[in-house]
């Protein structure tokens, strides 16, 4: 097919195009464009990771209580496993250790369902992806925020159960929100760069498990890391210490937890929380941005 | 291009350039059916690059070129999997080239939204969430509710917009989609057939809304495998056949050399 008409006639396509004004479809915005559009979708994250919340128990008969239900019960089964039959405590007292579980295992979840959800953020929802147009780190952030708003159940149970070992509310409580904001940027910094990834390599969602899992019991869940590993070279500890994971964990956990001062938490601990979260929320949404024209390939 | 010998050439304003354009899918695990673990380790091992890899490649677009202009009403046709819709998601620029370009004056938009809507969630959520998807803002949707509410023809027999889509049968599933969709205005409107939804008053409402929105619209493309929709509303059709442009001309010239090669 030969390109149009008279006074256009000989022009190639490409200068047909600049002549007119017209701009490549579906080519990359640039960073600062991308942060304004993404902007002007913030309504619909919102209102996407509110629905897909909603939908997720809409069919049970219990409903929306299962948002509480759900991680009442995880705490309750690690409880059984390590707290009663093999006694990872350490010298801990129950009424410590029983907070520091479940503190540990609510705040990892809330990592770990970012990360899993994140893998498949664009994998799994290639239909809208092909169908509509969008910034398309609209889906990882809308993701991690479904997992925050999950969480915001969770804690209502938790300071139930904290506040039923003996520590009451005080000032320090409100440690807990900068250290959730900071966790909720690393979080999404994470999940952009899983949802990367995993658009490449969809065999992720299959393998994200058990590096979860890993993570996990590396990250002091439950035990405390330095009474755990007190004969073993420092190093080790210190490694596991300064992990994100551990980081945001013990944070909350020094928030809540009357008995849990400040001698459990590594040297600098807001500095690194801090760190971990910009290095991962900055790096993770540029390096997702670099590849925003090639998701929908599958 | 056949229409181009007139004289209104100095007020044709290009809407939509395609240079050259390639597509191609890639698909995992659809390599011959040999899809036994052994013979997946057996291809990593063997580290052929690209195709053998458990990739197959499909090339659903082969150098397709064509200019269209503002005011344009623009068919396509041809077989099925001859690549129509592939072409249309690559004009709106949801599908990267695999070589070529495509250079839109504004932003295309496909005339669909189901992708973001869940069965789970109630109608009036559905239309919320849809409308949010589409990029329109929350004072456009509340504006625009009770119209699409209506046009969808929901509420007719009973309150249903406050129930779950998946009680919805699927005719109201269907009507409450298009309605959403349709709620948008567009630069460059893409319908992708399936305009048939819905039972007789459904769809003389939306033949209706289309043609609105195609005079709001500056360039609208259509697929269809029905001559007599094309007929209707293009003045221009793209004939596409195994992703190759076979012919593009005027509707009845185009549309009758369809018909002969198809033996209709």
């Amino acid at each position: 097919m030969s390109p149009p008409p008279s006074s256009d006639a000989g022009l190639s396509p490409a200068e047909l195009a600049a002549k007119h004004g017209l701009t490549v479809s579906g080519a990359r915005p640039g960073l600062a464009e991308y942060v304004r559009q993404l902007w002007g979708r913030r309504h619909f994250i919102l209102a996407f990771s509110q629905a897909k919340l909603t939908a997720q128990y809409s069919q049970a008969k219990l409903g929306q209580l299962w948002q509480v239900v759900t991680p009442l019960l995880n705490a309750l089964v690690y409880f059984l496993i390590f707290g009663l039959i093999i006694g990872a405590n350490r010298g801990m007292g129950t009424e410590i250790y029983v907070p520091f579980l479940v503190t540990g295992i609510f705040v990892f979840t809330f990592t770990q369902t970012s990360v899993m959800s994140g893998v498949r953020s664009i994998s799994g929802n290639l239909g809208l992806v092909r169908a509509l147009h969008f910034p398309r780190a609209s889906l990882p952030i809308s993701f991690s925020l479904q997992q925050l708003q999950q969480l915001l159940f969770s804690m209502v149970v938790l300071i139930a159960i904290v506040m039923a070992f003996g520590s009451y509310p005080s000032l320090s409580w409100l440690l807990v929100i900068p250290a959730l904001a900071l966790q909720f940027v690393f979080n999404t910094g994470l999940a952009m760069i899983m949802a990367r990834l995993g658009a490449k390599t969809p065999d992720l969602a299959q393998l994200m498990p058990f590096i979860m899992r890993t993570w996990l019991y590396a990250s002091g869940v439950m035990f405390s890391i330095p009474l755990m590993l007190k004969d073993k070279p420092a190093w080790i500890a210190d490694l596991l210490l300064y992990n994100p994971a551990a980081v945001y964990m013990d944070l909350i956990r020094f928030a809540l937890i009357d008995g849990y001062g400040s001698e459990y938490l590594p040297q600098h601990v807001w500095a690194t929380a801090l760190a971990w979260a910009i290095i991962f929320g900055v790096g993770g949404f540029v390096y997702f941005w670099k590849a925003e024209e090639r998701y929908g390939r599958g | 291009m056949a229409d181009d010998t007139d004289n209104r050439h100095e007020a044709r304003v290009p809407t939509v350039i395609a240079d050259e354009l390639h597509i191609v899918y890639r698909v995992n695990g659809g390599s011959g059916g040999r899809g036994s673990a052994t013979a997946a380790l057996n291809r990593i091992l063997r580290r052929d690059k690209g195709a053998s890899r458990g990739m197959r490649e499909v090339h659903a677009v082969r150098g397709v070129s064509f200019t269209a202009y503002r005011g344009e009403a623009i068919g396509l046709i041809g077989t099925n999997g001859s690549g129509k819709s592939t072409l249309l998601r690559a004009i709106a620029g949801l599908l990267p080239a695999e070589s070529g370009r495509v250079y839109t004056n504004g932003q295309p938009s496909l005339l669909g939204v189901n992708a973001a809507l869940m069965n789970d969630l109630t109608g009036e959520r559905n239309v919320m969430l849809g409308g949010l998807a589409m990029g329109m803002s929350r004072e456009q949707i509340r504006d625009r509710y009770q119209g699409i509410v209506d046009f969808s023809g929901i509420n007719e027999k009973g309150d249903f917009i406050t129930l779950p889509m998946r009680t919805y049968s699927s005719g109201m599933a269907a009507r409450l989609r298009f309605s959403i969709a349709a709620a948008k205005d567009h630069d460059v409107l893409m319908i992708d057939e399936a305009l048939a939804t819905g039972d007789r008053p459904f769809q003389i409402r939306s033949e209706e809304r289309i043609r609105e929105l195609r005079k709001e619209a500056g360039t609208v493309f259509l697929v269809s495998h029905s001559s007599k929709s094309i007929r209707d509303t293009c003045d221009r059709v793209l004939w596409l056949e195994k992703g190759e442009l076979l012919m593009d001309g005027p509707t009845d010239e185009v549309i009758k050399a369809y018909e002969k090669e198809t033996g209709k």
